[in-house]
C-alpha cells in the first residue's frame, strides 16, 4: 500500500494526503484532538463535483440539506456516517439516480466539471454514462459474464469486439484470471465478491470518469473486501472514486478525503459535519461528533 | 444433575400450535382432493360420453341434422381464425399498455384511477363485452357478424386481464436489474428491452395464455354478436387467399361459428346422440387448450434458460 501511494504521487502536482498511521482511540490525549478552525476543508485539487447547498426531499421528508462539498479529481473520497444520515441519498444525487424515485426532489446545485447536472438541458443518460455506480448489493444481470460486462458498453455504442471489451474491463477489475475460461457462464453463478467485481468491471467497460460505490464491500468477507480495496487504490490512478462505507478501517485504508455526515437529532435531515483529508479526520477531527463517531462512542 | 434429561416432548402451547398446524395440513389436502376429483369426474364423464364420436369424419364434416353425420369442421376453422385475430390484436396492445403503465407512466392520481379501472374491466361479465362488440364493431363500424368483429370483441374482453397479468410479471423483475442498467447509461427503453422484458416474459406468457384460454372457450360474447351455429362452409380465408390481400380480408369478413357455440348448440338439443357430439367437441377444445399451454411452457422454459 505504501509503495502504491508513492507510485501514485509521481506525476501528480498536488501531493496525495497522507493515509492515517492509526485511528484515534477513545483514550487519545487532548493534544491529539485539537479542535479548532473550520471542520470543513475543501481539497486543493481540481474538483470533479462542486456541490453547493445541496439538499434532497423525499416527498415531505427532508433527507439531506445544505451540503457544500468539492470532490477532488483522481482521489478516493469516502462518505461516512450513521445509518440513515443520507449517504446513499447524496451519492444518488451525483448521477441522477434519484430521478428514478418519483417522490425525490433535489435542491441546490451539483456541478460536474463546471456543468450543472440538474440543468433543464441535461440528459440523465449522458450523466450516468460518465458517472458509473456500483451498488451495495451485487446486482449482476442474469446473463453470461461477458454479456454482463459488455452490456453498458454496447448500449452506449462503444465500438469493439465484445470479447476485447470484456477482457479489458475484467482485467481492470482484477477478475480476469478467475473467469477467463468461463466467460459464457452466468454472472449469477459467481461468488458474492466476484459478482461485485463483475459489477465494477461492468461499470468500467462504459469508460466512465467517476465511479460511485455504495458500500461495495458490505456483503463480502474480509479477503474479498481487501481485493476490492486494492482494486480501488489501483483504479484511482485513472478514475475519481466516491465510496460510502460503514467500515472506519476501510475508509482509513482506502480514501484520501473523508466526509462525515450526520442526521441531526430526532431524525432530522442529514448534513455535512466535517470534511477533510482522511488522515486528519481520523487522527485529529475538529468536531467532537466526528470523533465520537469514528471512535465508536456514537449511539 | 448432569444427566437429568429435559422434557422435549411437545407440551402446553407447543402442542396446541402443532395441533393447529397438523389440522391445517389436512384441511388444505381436503380442498385439493375435492377440487381435483370433481375435475377428474367431469373429465371422465366427458370422455366416456364423447370418445365414441371422435373420428376423422367428426373433425372434417359440416354440421348436419343427423348426429352421426354432424362434424366440427366449420367451428374449428372459426375458432382458429378467431383466435389468430384475437391474439394478434390483443397481445401487442396489452403488453404495450402494461409496459407503459409500469415503466413510463407518471405516478399520479389519474394513473391510480386507470389502474383500478383496469381491474374492474377484467371483472366485467363477458356478455357485456358482447354487447359492446355488437355496438362498436358490428353496428357502428359496419363489420357485420364477421370473424373480425368477433376477434376484436374477444380481444377487448381479454385485454384488461392480460394487462394486469403482464403488469404483475413486470413488477416481479427485481428493481436492481433496472437500476443497474440505468446506472450504466442505458435509456429507459434499453433497460426495459434488455433487462426487464427478458425476465418478465415467462410471467407475461403465463398470463397471456390464461387469457387466451378464456377467449377460446368464450360463448356468451360471441352469441351476442351473432356467431352462427349452422354453417356449411369454412369460415375465414382459404389457402389460395393468402396470395391475394383482398380475398384474405374478405375471408376475415365471413360469418362464423366456433367450437364453444357448436358445443352449446349440440348440448341444448334434447336428443342423446347430440349430447355425445357436444362431449366429443369438448374433448377437441380441451386438447386445443392443452396444446396452447404446452406451447407457453416451452416458450417460458426457453426464456428461463437464457
Ligand atoms: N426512496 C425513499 N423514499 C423515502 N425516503 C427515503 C428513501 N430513501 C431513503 N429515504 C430516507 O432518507 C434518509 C436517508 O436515507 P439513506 O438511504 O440515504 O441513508 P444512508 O446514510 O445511506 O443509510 P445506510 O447507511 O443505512 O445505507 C433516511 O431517513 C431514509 O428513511
Ligand atoms: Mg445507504
Amino acid at each position: 500500500m505504501r509503495e502504491l501511494t508513492a507510485e501514485l504521487r509521481q506525476g501528480v502536482t498536488i501531493p496525495r494526503p497522507e493515509r492515517p498511521r492509526r485511528i484515534l482511540t477513545p483514550d487519545a490525549t487532548a493534544a491529539e484532538r485539537v479542535q479548532s478552525e473550520d471542520p470543513i476543508r475543501q481539497p486543493p485539487e481540481d474538483a470533479v463535483f462542486r456541490l453547493q447547498d445541496v439538499g434532497l426531499w423525499y416527498g415531505a421528508k427532508h433527507a439531506i440539506s445544505g451540503i457544500t462539498l468539492d470532490i477532488p479529481v483522481n482521489r478516493v473520497t469516502a462518505l461516512i456516517g450513521p445509518s440513515g444520515c443520507g449517504k446513499s441519498s447524496l451519492l444518488r444525487c451525483l448521477n441522477r439516480m434519484n430521478d428514478l424515485i418519483p417522490s425525490a426532489r433535489v435542491e441546490g446545485t451539483v456541478e460536474y466539471h463546471g456543468a450543472d447536472i440538474y440543468a433543464k438541458s441535461v440528459d440523465p443518460v449522458e450523466v450516468r454514462r460518465r458517472i458509473g455506480m456500483v451498488f451495495q448489493k451485487p446486482n449482476p444481470f442474469p446473463k453470461s459474464i461477458q454479456d454482463n460486462v459488455v452490456f453498458g458498453a454496447k448500449v452506449n455504442g462503444i465500438e469493439g469486439s465484445s470479447r476485447e471489451i470484456a477482457e479489458r474491463a475484467l482485467k481492470q477489475a482484477a477478475l480476469w484470471d478467475e473467469v477467463k475460461n468461463d466467460l459464457k457462464m452466468s454472472g449469477l453463478e459467481l461468488s458474492g465478491g466476484q459478482q461485485q467485481r463483475l459489477c465494477i468491471a461492468r461499470a468500467l467497460a462504459v469508460q466512465p470518469d467517476v465511479i460511485l460505490m455504495d458500500e461495495p464491500c458490505s456483503a463480502l468477507d474480509p479477503i474479498a473486501t481487501l481485493k476490492i480495496e486494492d482494486l480501488i487504490r489501483e483504479l484511482v490512478k485513472e478514475y475519481t472514486i466516491i465510496i460510502v462505507t460503514h467500515n472506519m478501517q476501510q475508509a482509513a485504508r482506502v480514501s484520501d478525503y473523508t466526509a462525515f455526515l450526520l442526521a441531526q437529532e430526532h431524525g432530522l435531515n442529514g448534513t455535512l459535519i466535517e470534511y477533510g483529508p482522511t488522515n486528519e479526520i481520523f487522527t485529529q477531527p475538529r468536531e467532537q461528533r466526528t470523533e465520537d463517531y469514528i471512535t465508536g462512542r456514537f449511539g | 444433575m448432569a444427566n437429568q434429561s429435559i422434557r422435549l416432548r411437545a407440551g402446553g402451547a407447543v402442542a396446541r400450535r402443532q395441533l393447529v398446524s397438523r389440522a391445517s395440513r389436512y384441511f388444505f389436502l381436503g380442498a385439493t382432493v375435492l377440487g381435483v376429483s370433481i375435475l377428474l369426474f367431469l373429465g371422465y364423464e366427458t370422455i366416456v360420453t364423447g370418445a365414441s364420436r371422435l373420428s376423422l369424419d367428426f373433425l372434417t364434416n359440416y354440421p348436419s341434422r343427423f348426429a352421426e353425420k354432424a362434424g366440427l369442421r366449420p367451428a374449428m376453422f372459426g375458432t382458429f381464425w378467431l383466435m389468430l385475430i384475437t391474439i394478434f390484436t390483443s397481445i401487442p396492445i396489452a403488453i404495450g399498455t402494461a409496459i407503459w403503465i409500469e415503466e413510463f407512466a407518471p405516478r399520479n392520481r389519474l394513473m391510480t384511477i386507470v389502474k383500478i379501472n383496469l381491474a374492474n374491466l377484467a371483472g366485467v361479465p363477458s356478455i357485456i363485452y358482447g354487447i359492446l362488440g355488437l355496438t362498436i364493431f358490428v353496428r357502428f363500424a359496419g363489420m357485420d357478424r364477421s370473424l373480425l368483429a368477433g376477434g376484436f370483441t374477444l380481444a377487448l374482453m381479454i385485454i384488461p386481464m392480460t394487462v394486469i397479468a403482464s403488469q404483475e410479471a413486470i413488477r416481479q423483475v427485481p428493481p436492481s436489474l433496472r437500476d443497474g442498467a440505468l446506472a450504466l447509461g442505458a435509456t429507459r427503453w434499453q433497460a426495459v428491452r434488455y433487462n426487464v422484458l427478458p425476465n418478465a416474459i415467462p410471467g407475461i406468457m403465463t398470463g397471456t395464455i390464461l387469457s387466451i384460454s378464456r377467449a377460446i372457450g368464450e360463448t356468451a360474447a360471441l352469441l351476442m354478436i351473432g356467431g352462427f351455429t349452422f354453417i356449411r362452409f369454412d369460415p375465414g380465408p382459404n389457402l389460395v387467399d393468402f396470395a391475394d390481400p383482398a380475398a384474405f380480408l374478405a375471408g376475415l369478413n365471413e360469418s362464423f361459428t366456433v367450437i364453444p357455440i357448436q358445443i352449446y348448440a349440440w348440448s341444448i338439443d334434447s336428443r342423446r346422440e347430440f349430447q355425445a357430439n357436444a362431449a366429443a367437441a369438448i374433448i377437441v377444445l380441451m386438447v386445443g387448450v392443452m396444446a396452447l399451454n404446452l406451447l407457453a411452457a416451452v416458450i417460458r422454459e426457453r426464456f428461463r434458460r437464457n
